[in-house]
């Protein structure tokens, strides 16, 4: 018993040390962010004595941080809600008709996953382009398109544990098809749904290319405007280190809230 | 619902829409300007086979599905084993299991963009450092050879992914009955012939999920690529995706980009093909 107990104390002091060195880059971001610029110079491995506030400043201004912070967050959570409807009806459409049609529609929706963004991402925004659709609302579109598939494979499969006894029983009692889905098979999808809003919300949030291509400066989301900046500052690293800390803030206090959620939708995706 | 049902159509259109505008007919429209002098807005010549011929003879794309393919192998690998390791670790009984948990992921919620420049300045300055507090010349001049901006690209990889695929052993470990493990112990099966013999063989499947998910990640990586070393030193590092993103967008060959990206299709879905054939096969074998 007593090598047992000896064996965890190290497996935890194992754990312990890898812990530490997965934490490290972020340490080392953060605190440089917070040091001069001749502080880096001379060491970056220590914790600042000066606490420059001033690297921040600075960096919320170039990165006109609230605006980028406020057109991430409005094209996420549209993109992510326009999905969410629209895959689950798609999904409890293609569940509830048995005939080969629907096979056949769900076996295209599963293999457009296959077709890598490269593959398609010259003529599409070329096509936008000549409607005028290079703005939020088309971004909001395309993501719908590429973003469409992996849900509704999901909300597919989450309707087969869904009786269909409760649809008849809801136009028994005068209940369309539309209200059907939504006030009784809508809100017993929930917990894939959640799953659903997970996964796209981290990949959007964090997509870099697609918006580069559709968005102005002017009206660019976190990653992008990131990237401008990092150019701007390339040989200043307290200032980009400043700049990247404010931009890993908003993840970091999403990740702190819906932890549990997020480990459980991101573990959902991948084995189903 | 029948096919005749409106109600069907109804719902489906949305999606339908979104998928044919964004993916189905961009993709169609591009398999055929593939075979033209497509400038992005109009196709004056039908080449036929010429721009498939000439990026076989295109070094900078060979190059850059040489570099992707080592890359990819590499941290496939890595990966994997890491990934386990981290599993295997925090599905122990200690203390700190669901606090190594949250970190070991995190990385992972970040985009490739931001990791990407957080890693340039450990790289760079970090590793410099380092490397001359301790007298070792190797850590210096990171990210400007090509082999060290290879093993910066596969650190930033493991350092992100390893957490996912951690997730997704968990979810297998988690399955294996404890007293499967109990029995064997009882039956005086040491640690690793326990590992070897029950938690191996029914970890299994979730390899092959990892796997094959590390290799198309990894495939289609771009993001990092393009803020930890940008492709240099003289695009020695650039990837098949970054490849075609600048064959685009900065030289304006669109038919010639178009063509590799069909190419870049044709790798993607041999990989996730073969996977459903293994996936099926399995199946079977069970």
């Amino acid at each position: 018993m007593k090598t047992k107990r000896k064996n965890i104390l190290i497996i935890e002091l194992i754990g312990l040390v890898l812990g530490l060195l997965w934490l490290s880059p972020f340490y080392l971001m953060i605190a440089n962010a917070f040091k001069t610029k001749r502080e880096i110079f001379e060491g970056v491995l220590g914790i600042p004595d000066s606490f420059m506030i001033d690297n921040f400043i600075q960096a919320f201004i170039d990165l006109t941080f609230l605006r980028s912070l406020f057109n991430s967050v409005l094209i996420t959570g549209l993109s992510v809600a326009v999905i969410i409807i629209f895959s689950s009806m798609a999904g409890y459409a293609l569940a509830r008709n048995k005939s080969k049609l629907s096979g056949v529609l769900l076996l295209i929706f599963v293999s457009a996953m296959l077709i890598p963004f490269q593959s398609v991402m010259i003529p599409l925004v070329s096509l936008f382009g000549k409607v005028e659709m290079l703005n939020h609302a088309g971004l909001i579109f395309m993501y719908l398109g590429f973003g469409c598939s992996l849900s509704i494979f999901l909300y597919h499969g989450a309707m087969t544990g869904i009786s269909k006894s409760l649809d008849e029983a809801a136009i028994i009692d005068g209940a369309n098809k539309l209200q059907t889905f939504w006030y009784i098979i809508f809100p017993l999808l929930k917990p894939i749904s959640v799953t659903v809003a997970i996964l796209n919300v981290i990949w959007i949030w964090n997509d870099y290319l697609l918006p580069s291509l559709v968005l102005s400066e002017s009206n660019a989301t976190i990653p992008l405007k990131m990237f401008f900046f990092f150019g701007q500052y390339t040989k200043q690293w307290h200032l980009a280190l400043a700049g990247l800390t404010l931009a890993v803030i908003p993840v970091i206090v999403g990740y702190f809230f819906a932890q549990k959620q997020i480990i459980e939708g991101v573990s959902d995706g991948a084995v189903k | 619902m029948s096919n005749r049902d409106l109600s069907f159509w109804l719902f489906l259109t949305p999606v339908l829409l979104g998928l044919s505008l964004v993916v189905i007919i961009p993709f169609v429209y591009g398999l055929v300007y593939s075979f033209t002098d497509w400038d992005g807005l109009t196709a004056n010549v039908f080449l036929g086979l010429e721009n498939y011929i000439n990026l076989f003879k295109d070094s900078e794309f060979i190059n850059a599905l040489w570099f992707t393919i080592k890359f990819s192998v590499v941290s496939v690998i890595l990966l994997n084993i890491l990934g386990l390791v981290l599993a295997l670790l925090v599905t122990r009984k200690i203390q700190s299991s669901n606090f190594l948990r949250t970190i070991f992921f995190m990385p992972n919620l970040i985009g490739g963009l931001i990791l990407g420049f957080i890693w340039q300045f450990i790289f760079i300055s970090v590793f410099d450092d380092i490397g001359k507090a301790l007298g070792i010349s190797a850590l210096s001049g990171w990210l400007s050879t090509t082999n060290t901006g290879f093993w910066g690209l596969v650190i930033l990889m493991c350092w992100q992914m390893a957490g996912y695929i951690m997730i997704i052993y968990i979810a297998y470990l988690q399955n294996i009955p404890s007293e499967l493990i109990e029995a064997a112990e009882i039956d005086g099966a040491n640690s690793w012939q326990r590992f070897r013999n029950i938690t191996f063989p029914l970890v299994a499947p979730a390899f092959t999920i990892s796997m094959f998910l590390t290799l198309s990640n990894s495939f289609k990586i771009y993001d990092q690529n393009l803020s930890l070393t940008d492709g240099g030193p003289f695009n020695s590092t650039q990837m098949v995706a970054m490849e075609i993103v600048r064959t685009a967008f900065t030289e304006n060959e669109m038919a010639y980009a178009q063509a590799k990206g069909i190419i870049f299709f044709l790798i993607v879905a041999i990989i996730a093909i073969t996977q459903v054939y293994y996936n099926k096969k399995r199946e079977v074998d069970m």
